[in-house]
């Protein structure tokens, strides 16, 4: 079990230099010149070219990106923004624990919602409730997280005004960016819920603890189940990747101080740096949860812990 | 698997031939045909829409601003007085356009390499894969919103960064389906009989692997549609004054307090054609299940 953990933990360092480097390389084709954009239109041509010297930008491609990876092992600095001339790291941190929050909450709903739907659909397989559960988890995939953020704010904050339509610092504030958030992730848990529990259930150890007179609450609760949510683990680790990417749209429909407006105001801004600082964060979080995941799933796991024994 | 079909055809019934046979499977589903049905309609719609229109996507009537629905504009019309109906039936055409372009350069490109990967194996598979392993490491929407920002707004750039953001899912679905082809014995006969790399590849790899593909292929279209109405969202799409769904929903956010018509219809569209193809991938999907096969 160790060596699978150290194997995996070895094995995110590429990855994420990987992803450092196509994150680099998409700011580096961008036009637009860093010195100009720091400096501003005033800059003397000489100035500009001291810049680039003591900055490094007229090294090399590689020997750019080295320094830049370097720079972010060993000092957390990933550059400064053009706009506001801060680090960008202190950006990130700043807007980070809002999209963290608002990805945690849909999160929660999306496994407190999807995991029962699932389950109640899968043993009534065919009833009114599966069929009705499947049209709503189709339908959910499909809803696009802005316009539903937007028909929530126009139901309840606009029609019935019990709920704000921006803003992330009271619980009140948070219901109506997470629901909108959540509706996508609701979908795909209670979809593989579902899907996972309809093939446990006719598994021959189903059939053995019902002839032998277990309760049909015993074997579907804990029986099934158990063995049931082990694909749900995978999906939700994945879920959480593409909630943090759902955040960037939910926050700029929201007004929420997160990383995904961050990202936005300065792609609008062309302040590139934040906009590279802001992918790699979210790339890198999105990385380390999966590695969590892979971890967890060998843990409830017997059949991949037996293989690293 | 011709003659397998064959014997397990009950008598009586007319030979069909593979094609025809996902069809009448493809039929039992009324969810899928529901979004056969929605999606025939949508491309019938984005190819004439110069006919059906009744008026241009861009023609402004600033004695008409903010209509409601009426028997002039039948849904109504957005701040510049434009008619709704006609940009969302030009938004069809942007739409559709944009999701099959878009998917079809993931499919070329992440395809071929899938392929390549797969029936080479060895170093160049590894090497192939990692590439897509980094990919895939980036959430797919945040990967196509750094293309994107990347190389600025504009409908064909759009496109490539949608394109490009799902690319390593098929390289992944063909690479799969390729290894557990290549092993069986038509492939061996058919360098037996002296055929080259690239004539195994194309005539029988690629036809026999088509299933999960088409099935990924239609999923990802109603992905694609649905991504880049987010990029267009948020200022990286499309453009105005052209009616992208997206970027009209965006456009309508700041009138959302006393014309939330401009933000419904234009969001009913995405979430209806999605659905649609959702609908549609879903019904393939267990119509080309050769486990369900009778």
């Amino acid at each position: 079990m160790i060596r699978y953990i150290i194997r995996r933990v070895l094995f995110l360092f590429p990855v994420l230099v990987g992803v450092a480097f196509c994150v680099f390389t998409l700011l580096y084709i961008t036009p637009g010149d860093p010195a100009r954009m720091i400096l501003g239109d005033m800059a003397t041509e000489e100035a500009m070219n001291r810049f680039r010297q003591t900055e490094g930008l007229n090294d090399p491609f590689l020997v750019q990106f080295g320094n830049y990876v370097l720079k972010a092992v060993t000092k957390g600095d990933i550059g400064r923004s053009y706009v506001t001339k801060r680090p960008v790291m202190h950006e990130i941190m700043q807007a980070f624990p809002s999209t963290l929050k608002l990805a945690a909450f849909a999160m929660a709903i999306a496994v407190i919602v999807g995991i029962p739907c699932g389950i109640l659909s899968a043993i009534k397989q065919y009833s009114f409730f599966d069929v009705i559960t499947m049209i709503f988890a189709m339908i959910g995939l499909s809803m696009p997280v802005f316009w539903l953020g937007l028909l929530l704010i126009i139901l309840f904050s606009v029609q019935l005004k019990w709920l704000p339509s921006s803003g992330f610092d009271t619980f009140k504030s948070m219901i109506l960016p997470s629901v909108a958030l959540s509706a996508q992730a609701i979908s795909m848990v209670t979809r593989m819920t579902r899907s996972s529990m309809l093939e446990v259930i006719r598994a021959d150890y189903i059939r053995t603890a019902r002839s032998k007179g277990q309760k049909e609450s015993v074997v579907i609760w804990v029986h099934a189940l158990h063995n049931a949510l082990i694909p749900v683990v995978t999906i939700c680790g994945l879920q959480f990747g593409a909630l943090l990417a759902g955040a960037i749209l939910t926050e700029s429909i929201f007004a929420i101080p997160g990383v995904g407006r961050l990202m936005v105001e300065s792609i609008k801004a062309r302040d590139y740096p934040v906009v590279q600082g802001a992918v790699l964060f979210v790339a890198v979080a999105f990385s380390i949860v999966n590695l969590l995941v892979d971890l967890a799933y060998a843990f409830i796991n017997p059949r991949i812990k037996a293989q690293y024994k | 698997m011709a003659g397998s079909t064959e014997s397990a055809r009950p008598p009586g019934r007319a030979k069909r031939g593979p094609a025809m046979e996902v069809f009448f499977r493809l039929k039992k589903s009324p969810l899928a045909m529901f979004g056969l049905v929605v999606l025939l309609a949508l491309v019938f719609v984005a190819i004439f829409a110069d006919v059906i229109a009744p008026y241009s996507y861009s023609k402004q009537n600033l004695a008409h601003m903010f209509e409601s629905s009426s028997k002039q504009f039948l849904l109504g019309t957005d701040e510049f007085g434009r008619d709704i109906l006609s940009r969302l039936i030009y938004g069809a055409r942007i739409s559709l356009q944009v999701g099959f372009i878009a998917v079809s350069i993931a499919l070329l490109a992440g395809g071929m390499l899938g392929a390549i990967a797969g029936y080479y194996g060895g170093w160049i598979d590894n090497a192939i894969m990692r590439v897509m392993d980094v990919l895939l490491s980036i959430p797919q929407t945040l990967l196509a919103i750094a293309i994107a920002a990347a190389l600025g707004p504009g409908l064909f750039n759009l496109m490539i960064a949608v394109g490009v953001s799902d690319a390593p899912n098929y390289a992944r679905i063909v690479r799969s389906s390729v290894l557990s082809i290549r092993e069986m014995e038509f492939i061996e006969a058919a360098h037996a009989v002296g055929s080259s790399d690239l004539r195994i590849i194309l005539k029988h790899i690629i036809p026999n692997s088509m299933a999960p593909i088409i099935v990924q292929a239609t999923l990802g279209v109603a992905f694609a549609i649905l991504n880049a109405a987010g990029l267009s969202f948020i200022g990286l799409g499309i453009q105005p004054p052209y009616p992208e769904w997206g970027a009209m929903l965006s456009g309508g956010r700041q009138y959302i307090r006393d014309y939330p018509h401009l933000t419904l219809y234009p969001g009913l569209s995405i979430m209806i054609t999605i659905l649609a193809l959702n609908f549609l991938g879903d019904g393939l999907r267990d119509a080309l299940d050769p486990k369900l096969k009778r």
